[in-house]
């Protein structure tokens, strides 16, 4: 009568090493690796400093990128918010309020970028991919607006050298700590609460997941809502750390978080991906670039390879499961009797 | 018999299977050139599956199709239309941003000099179509906007503009007034007088005695009889559609009936159902019976929260519900197994660990942390009791068979521990064998004290589970009755009541 199950159809090693966030990270490694040799000056002191504070902007805004992919929307608008949050600081600390002061209110001007997203995706039901190309023209508008073609470049000291440094005598930036800070909150947030489990059957299935009392629109506010103020927060970074507030910050940075999502593993159709496949495939365009920009290579080429290398991480799922298929197809074939059915046989129509 | 020309449309035990259901065992129609035949049955009879073959959209396993005695086999609707049959479907598909010209000569455009689209003999055309069957609509107006009635003409013109010999209405009256069903029914008696074959289905006997002169029955995917309308009566169809040994197939067992846990009262949606009420007790079956958009499901979905509601009342154990929040319901101890497991029941590319915890999972999680391992865990027993056929927890729901998929749906919300279940089509799509475990299980529950609401389009599923039959007609309660009251044809009968809704 009682039947007993077992938890996993597969060993623990082979769920844990065969998956495509290994790959990733075995990818980055090798890049790594091969960078490290072949490429004068990249295994030098400094490297690894300015990879990590090049990329902190991206890595931070990817996280919450993830779980907005995850869930099947997307959000185009985050470079237009650090743009926003960043002239936002400026012109507040010119104006007299103390730097804190400022920053909170880019925080929360940030959060008020995601809500205004949030509820139109969520509860007016529009088109995620509509709203937020919208809104990226609206806050990168409103950020230029504010500031003009000027720019603020007068910051305490003590906030830019923050930005810049590093971890004691280490060669890590300080911008590393509130980064592991929010991976372990979005970690949390994705694979370890009933929330995330919301998100993925969101994903999957939005009208399976409300029947099963999933409040889909809240959750889906909330993501927009920490997309916001976490661009805002890499603004602020953004800001301190070159010392300038413009208007026209991080422009094109919202294709660099998609790619480094996407190529991390997360399926653009949502229902899938993983963190540390996110912050693999974050650092895994880092390297690349910063190795090619230590080579001489230009800016465009530079682009021209991130953007072959995106193309190829999304279609690469397609091409892999085309493969099995076929090969599966073959194996039927070897295996079924070679008989030819007279018309009119029954044709079973499985699905 | 000998001197009759073939008929117009033949079709023979025709068969249709997909995967392991049987949709349809053995399907026979022959519709004369001059005559209206009536298809009638229960749901899930076989007639939608009929119609597809005829039309060309399914292919058939098995059996003979013959089109004026010549053998055919249709791999394309376009194929069937080119031969003469056309389908009027209940909610004609119109491109509604054309004009009802161009949706009549869609694909097939008259030309004029110089291969132009030539309007003007289009229009003349659909003119003198829309006089020979009596009727006015603008040729040059959008469709957008047409009634259905209206777009059922029009689809019908389009019919005849190709000449076809076998016009299928299916269900065409479903959706119409009294003043459009007397226009369609002129419309289709001309058909008929020009020497067309025409193939009416209805749950609507008097339409079906007022229009037809032939009447073939099913019932299970199998053909019953064929009678001329004047030599049967509404009673005997009845009959032969419902006409099975109920026996002892579904094994409620009598349980102690306690208090209402579920009270609905007034409860209304403009356009789709009405003034609802009834209540449900601890340990008893209440089936809601009824055709297929009758409104049972959207009756459930309002219970349930999934759509709002107009008017009205849901409490449960004598505290309102929150209307238009699942998370409300759930709290409340409702639990919905819904119609279509695939697209509401499941994720299907979720695991079978992570489907069975989905509602429970907030209680799952230890010091806020939510582990996969306490998913599983929960998940087994449940599994367990409901002998979910895997191997491990972790294979996708999609993996597995209907029967199967529907085990794991009830076991998510078993885990809940609701008070109220409401299983919308609970065996629907299911092997026999997995049929009579859910049957079984429900019995079950509902002796443990669980207050169950069952939609069933099954009539003996209704008769041999339920405490109590409501019947649903066109968004109303037309009849109530107990357990020892309940026979086929009265849940039939008021089933196929007009409610006068649609006079």
């Amino acid at each position: 009568m009682t039947r007993t199950y077992v938890s996993h159809s597969h060993p623990w090693w082979r769920r844990a090493l065969v998956t495509r966030e290994v790959g990733i990270i075995a990818l980055l490694a090798a890049v790594f690796a091969y960078a490290s040799v072949a490429v004068a000056n990249f295994a030098g002191p400094l490297t690894v400093t300015f990879l990590l504070l090049d990329v902190a902007p991206i890595l931070l805004i990817a996280l919450p990128m993830a779980l907005i992919i995850v869930t099947g929307e997307i959000d185009l608008s985050v470079a237009s918010v650090v743009g926003l949050s960043s002239v936002l600081v400026g012109v507040l600390y010119q104006a007299g309020l103390p730097m804190a002061v400022a920053a909170v209110l880019a925080l929360a001007a940030g959060g008020a970028a995601g809500a205004f997203n949030g509820y139109l995706v969520a509860y007016v039901g529009l088109p995620s991919l509509a709203v937020t190309i919208g809104s990226l023209a609206l806050f990168r508008g409103l950020a230029v607006g504010l500031l003009g073609t000027t720019a603020v470049t007068s910051f305490p000291t003590g906030w830019t050298s923050v930005a810049t440094g590093t971890i004691g005598d280490s060669r890590i930036p300080l911008v590393v700590l509130p980064f592991l800070v929010l991976l372990a909150v979005f970690t949390y947030l994705l694979h370890f609460s009933a929330f995330g489990r919301g998100i993925f059957d969101i994903g999957l299935n939005k009208e399976a997941a409300r029947f099963s009392g999933v409040d889909v629109a809240r959750t889906k506010l909330i993501l927009f809502v920490l997309s916001g103020v976490v661009s805002a927060f890499a603004g602020i970074y953004f800001t301190l750390r070159f010392g300038s507030a413009r208007g026209d910050n991080a422009t094109g940075l919202e294709l660099q978080v998609v790619a480094a999502v996407l190529l991390g593993g997360v399926s653009i159709f949502g229902g899938r991906g993983r963190l540390h496949g996110v912050v693999a495939g974050v650092l895994l365009i880092g390297v690349i670039s910063s190795a090619l920009r230590l080579e001489g290579v230009t800016v465009n080429i530079i682009n021209i390879i991130i953007g072959l290398l995106l193309v190829a991480s999304v279609v690469s799922p397609n091409v892999l499961a085309w493969a099995s298929q076929q090969a599966s197809r073959r194996h039927r074939r070897a295996h079924a009797a070679p008989t030819h059915e007279p018309t009119g046989a029954v044709h079973p129509q499985g699905r | 018999m000998a001197e009759h020309p073939p008929p117009a449309l033949e079709l023979r035990d025709a068969s249709k299977s997909f995967g392991p259901v049987v949709a349809l065992r053995r399907g026979t129609l022959v519709a004369r050139s001059g005559s209206i035949h009536a298809l009638v049955g229960e749901n899930g009879a076989g007639k939608s599956t009929i119609v597809k073959i005829i039309a060309g959209l399914y292919r058939r396993d098995s059996g003979d199709y013959l089109l004026d005695g010549q053998p055919v086999d249709f791999s394309s609707t376009s194929e069937a239309k080119a031969r003469g049959v056309a389908v009027i479907y209940q909610e004609p598909t119109l491109f509604p941003d054309l004009s009802v010209t161009e949706n009549i000569f869609m694909g097939r455009h008259l030309l004029g000099k110089g291969r132009r689209i030539d309007r003007a003999a289009m229009y003349a055309e659909v003119e003198r179509l829309f006089s020979g069957l009596g009727v006015h609509i603008d040729p040059r107006r959008p469709a957008l906007g047409l009634s259905i009635a209206d777009q059922q003409i029009v689809e019908i013109a389009k019919a005849i503009s190709l000449d076809a010999r076998v016009l299928i209405m299916d269900e065409p009256t479903a959706a119409l007034s009294g003043v459009e069903v007397e226009r369609l029914f002129t419309v289709a008696r001309a058909l008929r007088d020009e020497g067309r074959a025409l193939v009416f289905i209805s749950h609507r006997f008097d339409e079906v005695f007022a229009l037809c002169d032939t009447v073939t029955v099913m019932r299970d995917g199998d053909y019953v009889d064929t009678m001329a309308i004047d030599e049967t009566d509404p009673g005997e169809i009845v009959a032969l559609m419902v006409g099975r040994e109920v026996g002892d197939l579904f094994p409620k067992t009598p349980a102690d009936v306690g208090d209402p846990v579920l009270r609905v009262e007034g409860l209304t949606s403009a356009g789709t159902f009405h003034d609802i009420d009834f209540e449900v007790r601890a340990g008893e079956i209440v089936a809601l019976a009824g055709l297929v958009g009758a409104g049972r499901s959207e009756i459930a979905r309002a219970v349930f929260g999934i759509d709002r509601y107009d008017a009205g009342t849901v409490t449960i154990g004598g505290a309102p519900v929150t209307a238009g929040s699942p998370r409300a319901a759930i709290r409340a101890g409702m639990a919905l197994v819904p119609e279509d497991r695939r697209q509401q029941g499941l994720v299907t590319d979720s695991s079978i660990a992570r489907n069975i915890a989905s509602v429970i999972r907030r209680g799952l999680a230890r010091t806020g942390v939510l582990t996969s391992a306490a998913e599983a865990g929960a998940a087994g027993p449940w599994a367990s009791r409901l002998e979910v056929k895997t191997h491990a927890l972790d294979m996708p729901a999609a993996t597995m068979s209907g029967g199967n998929q529907q085990k794991v749906v009830i076991a998510k919300w078993l885990a809940t521990e609701p008070v109220l279940l409401v299983i919308d089509e609970p065996t629907r799509g299911i092997d026999v064998g997995t049929k009579a475990e859910v049957h079984r299980l429900l019995s079950e529950l509902a002796g443990q004290g669980l207050a169950i609401l069952m939609i069933s389009s099954e009539l003996p599923e209704v008769l041999g589970m339920a405490d109590r039959v409501l019947v649903v007609s066109e968004g109303r309660i037309t009849d109530e009755i107990s357990r020892a009251d309940a026979t086929a044809e009265r849940v039939m009968r008021a089933a196929t009541q007009s409610t006068g809704a649609h006079a």
